[in-house]
């Protein structure tokens, strides 16, 4: 075999990399390079580029190698896989990520990694490679490494020392697909691997009693992600999972990512079209968790399947199957039920708390705030506009799906 | 008509200095045009500035900063608006925060703008190297913002990237870093910049970090949008792309699964072995094939089986309710509020830790996940049922002379007996097994209990651990 230019080595490790959604640069501590090294971090995260696939570039996201010895039937570089195989060296790694981030194309690296040989191996490079980064080259960009399940708490103890965000994938919302699905994966040791990484933050924080502070530990928190679509796990499975994940761990965030065809595909999965409505329903269900007050179990209620509507948003399908709850007064309803009008964002909220202070509000103010008026008109009342009964007509589902299709009959 | 020209840097503190000057004249907002160093004369002419007055001129923190983001903006307007907004101000500041003002709104709106562009301009401003003498690297780029955001921009680039030397041309101006302070300059032709190898690396990570199965291009051209392409080395692969994409969809499709090659069932085989699932015989055998448990659906949500901890041959056993939030985290028994307080009662009964065994009753958390907390729940019957096969390999490894129950799930497990717990407290009863244990309280009771009543439950609790210890001297 001929030895393989560096290019090679970029097309292979990136092309395995591309089924990890995450690419979040934000949230680290602010620091810059004025006081030496290179690079700077903190803030809102930077996406340098984006591809047609609609997913931003913001970090180098490699693998150090695709050669691994598991078998985990949804992933191209599982061992029964016939992949093209290729692993960079640590400097590689480093100098890649450097080059790349002197043009301003990236905001830092994403390094994980098959596993090869053993769990703690293959962590143990990979925080090698963070420390020259880290230490060598006085890199202050962001470092997002994935943990591999299994390893010692030692090396993720010293890979939070390093990395900006630790993240270790559930892979699948239910244990018995992941045991099914990923037989040399075990779903309580990535649980217990999420557990280290939360009390490693913790005890991070706490001072000494000299009030000395501690080394931080993976500032921007940690993440992990979940395949949608290679189980038969319904929404409201998916959903309580993230909502005992980010209970549980105390994670930033958690990535649905459709399953997508790969390239020599494990017979056990099938090759399907990636649910990409499915996957951005639970990113938006996720959302109404996280920041609307909406807990999974309601979510969900709003279909008997148990899945998302596809055709509208979880929050107005909310709405329609509580319209008891509606119309709201929006100059006097609390902030937690104008959270759940449809067509009302975080801001827009934020906004009308405000100007309520400051007099009364009208259909056209709410329009200029950033309200959503066609899709809140059922659900609030105001001084010129009352829904009257379109709150409650049958058809009111129909006034925002998108009309039926006729089905493709070839 | 007043006409006040601003600089093409340094506008901003000049505006600032101007309005102040004019409004403590209260001059009227028409009565003044604000010009860019390119704004042709006034046709008629134009007056000179009054000579500032007394009148008082207030700007809140917030104003400012809002007038110095939509100084930035294009629109050759932007003066006046903010010249109007700030003697608005000067009889009633309300108006700043009322986010239903319109005029607000429109100086808001122009300010996300500015962000926006400023945020696309850290985003896509492309760097070549370029040749360099010194001993720093030196580094070029072209770009064409919507706003002339140059001076807002640029600091982000000298914080990022203090150690080389940059160069960033604008049809605004051009902007330059040698280590020290930014330098802008005033407009110059498009520098010629030489090709960079590292752009070809780039262009391949772009090429193949792309996922042909999935195509989203609105969602892309939202984010990246079209007036940046130009400049961006990456993006005139995207129409290849996009054509050869259903092609090789249909190509994975085509291909199907594939046969694996020899040598991994090799290595699966080696990783697959079965786990040995017979009858334990140390506690240690006992408790590695607990961590696999699935006897009950509790190890689904929870982290960790959390199995028992201290002296395999100890006299005393102390049996919990079940792991709480720390203990299934940390995967060991006891290290939660609950457990700190037993393990300070133990001290004050003379019973020292390492000469018990601590374990529970059911061996995963049970919880109810809120928002970002997990609320404690009580294990049902089904569950202590299913993990009391664990408790009895434990009490059989262990062999205690004595248990201690701790609380009523621990009695039931321990006697299979429901019954409420106060009148038992403090008793000895029959395991199931036959061994005595001894009922009391649980810690996190006493945690829960109103002021007036933990005291007394507390002192029960350290009287029933001295009796056990008693019992098994």
């Amino acid at each position: 075999m001929a030895q393989r230019t560096l290019q090679d080595k970029l097309a292979i490790l990136s092309d395995a990399a591309k089924y990890d959604a995450s690419c979040a640069s934000s949230g680290t501590t602010r620091r810059d390079s004025r006081s030496g090294g290179i690079g700077s971090g903190g803030g809102t995260g930077i996406c340098h580029a984006y591809t047609p696939d609609g997913r931003c570039i913001s970090l180098l996201k490699i693998l150090m190698t695709n050669f691994c010895i598991y078998d985990c039937a949804y992933c191209i570089n599982r061992v029964s896989s016939n992949v093209e195989r290729a692993r960079f060296s640590p400097e590689e790694v480093v100098r890649l990520t450097l080059e790349f981030y002197r043009r301003n194309m990236i905001e830092g690296l994403f390094l994980s990694s098959g596993i090869i040989r053993s769990p703690d191996q293959t962590m143990g490079d990979m925080v090698r490679i963070a420390r020259m980064l880290r230490i060598e080259h006085g890199f202050k960009g962001y470092i997002h490494l994935k943990t591999i399940p299994d390893a010692s708490p030692d090396l993720v103890a010293q890979a939070g020392l390093f990395a900006d965000r630790l993240s270790v994938n559930v892979e699948l919302p239910q244990d018995a697909s992941l045991r099914h699905l990923a037989p040399e994966k075990r779903p309580e040791t990535i649980r217990a691997t999420m557990a280290d990484v939360r009390l490693g933050r913790e005890a991070a924080k706490d001072r000494s009693h000299t009030g000395k502070r501690p080394p931080r530990f993976a500032p921007a928190g940690q993440s992990t992600q979940m395949i949608v679509g290679a189980d038969q796990a319904t929404d409201v499975d998916i959903l309580n999972t993230s909502a005992n994940l980010y209970s549980g761990y105390q994670l930033k965030r958690v990535y649905y990512s459709a399953f997508s065809p790969i390239p020599d595909a494990s017979a056990m999965l099938p090759l399907i079209k990636p649910p990409l409505m499915r996957e951005h329903r639970l990113y938006q269900a996720d959302w109404l968790m996280r920041f609307y007050g909406f807990d999974a179990t309601e979510i969900g209620s709003a279909h008997p399947s148990g899945n998302l509507d596809l055709a509208i948003d979880p929050k107005l399908a909310w709405a329609l199957a509580n319209r008891a709850q509606f119309p709201v007064d929006v100059a006097r309803a609390p902030r937690e039920m104008l959270l759940r009008v449809p067509g009302f964002g975080t801001k827009t909220v934020g906004r009308i708390l405000t100007a309520r202070r400051n007099g009364v509000l009208r259909y056209a103010d709410l329009l200029r705030m950033g309200a959503i008026m066609s899709k809140a008109q059922p659900f609030v009342t105001l001084p010129d506009w009352t829904p009257g009964a379109l709150t409650d007509s049958a058809g009111l589902r129909a006034r925002f799906a998108p009309p039926p299709e006729q089905l493709s009959l070839f | 008509m007043i006409r006040v020209t601003l600089p093409r840097f340094g506008r901003f503190d000049a505006w600032r200095a101007a309005a102040r000057d004019l409004a403590s004249a209260r001059v009227a907002m028409e009565d003044v045009t604000w010009a860019d160093p390119d704004t042709p004369p006034d046709l008629f002419g134009a007056d000179p500035a009054p000579p500032p007055r007394n009148h008082p001129v207030v700007a809140t923190q917030e104003f400012l900063q809002l007038a110095r983001q939509v100084a930035s903006h294009s629109d050759p307007e932007r003066w006046s608006l903010l010249y109007g907004a700030l003697m608005r101000a000067q009889d009633d500041r309300r108006f700043l925060s009322n986010p239903a003002d319109p005029m607000l709104d429109r100086l808001s709106r122009m300010a996300k703008s500015v962000r926006r562009d400023i945020h696309k301009m850290h985003a896509f401003v492309r760097f070549h190297e370029l040749p360099s003498d010194g001993p720093r690297r030196a580094f070029g780029a072209w770009f064409e913002p919507e706003h002339p955001i140059l001076e807002a921009g640029t600091p982000f680039f000298a914080k990022r990237f203090a150690d080389m030397d940059w160069l960033i041309a604008t049809p605004e101006g051009t902007a330059r870093f040698d280590g020290d302070a930014i330098a802008y300059d005033d407009p110059a032709p498009r520098p010629d910049l030489p090709d960079d190898a590292s752009h070809g690396l780039w262009q391949t990570y772009f090429a193949n970090i792309f996922n042909p199965a999935r195509i989203k291009t609105n969602a892309m051209r939202s984010e990246m949008p079209k007036k940046y392409w130009k400049n961006l080395p990456e993006t005139r692969l995207i129409p290849d792309m996009l054509a050869d994409a259903p092609r090789r969809v249909q190509a994975m499709r085509d291909a199907g699964a594939s046969d694996a090659p020899a040598f991994a069932p090799k290595i699966t085989a080696r990783l697959r072995q079965q786990p040995d699932d017979s009858i334990p015989d140390t506690l240690a055998q006992a408790a590695s094939q607990a961590a696999r448990c699935t006897r009950c659906e509790l190890c689904h949500a929870a982290t960790q089986t959390v199995w028992g901890q201290g002296d395999p041959a100890a006299r005393l056993m102390l049996v919990g309710e079940a792991p709480g939030d720390q203990e299934d985290l940390a995967g060991l028994p006891f290290v939660g509020p609950a457990g700190q307080l037993l393990h300070r009662t133990m001290a004050e009964a003379g019973l020292a830790p390492d000469r018990a065994w601590l374990t529970n009753a059911v061996k995963h958390f049970r919880f109810t996940a809120r928002g970002k907390r997990r609320l404690h729940q009580t294990p049902d019957r089904d569950h202590v049922d299913q993990c009391r096969w664990w408790l009895d390999l434990e009490r059989r490894m262990v062999a205690p002379r004595l248990t201690v129950a701790l609380g009523a799930t621990a009695a039931f497990a321990l006697t299979g007996n429901r019954k409420p717990l106060t009148p038992r407290r403090g008793l000895v009863e029959p395991a199931r097994d036959g061994g005595p244990v001894l009922i009391t309280w649980h810690p996190s009771l006493i945690l829960r209990l109103p002021p007036d009543r933990a005291p007394a439950a507390l002192s029960e609790l350290r009287a029933d651990l001295a009796q056990a210890v008693q019992m098994v001297a």
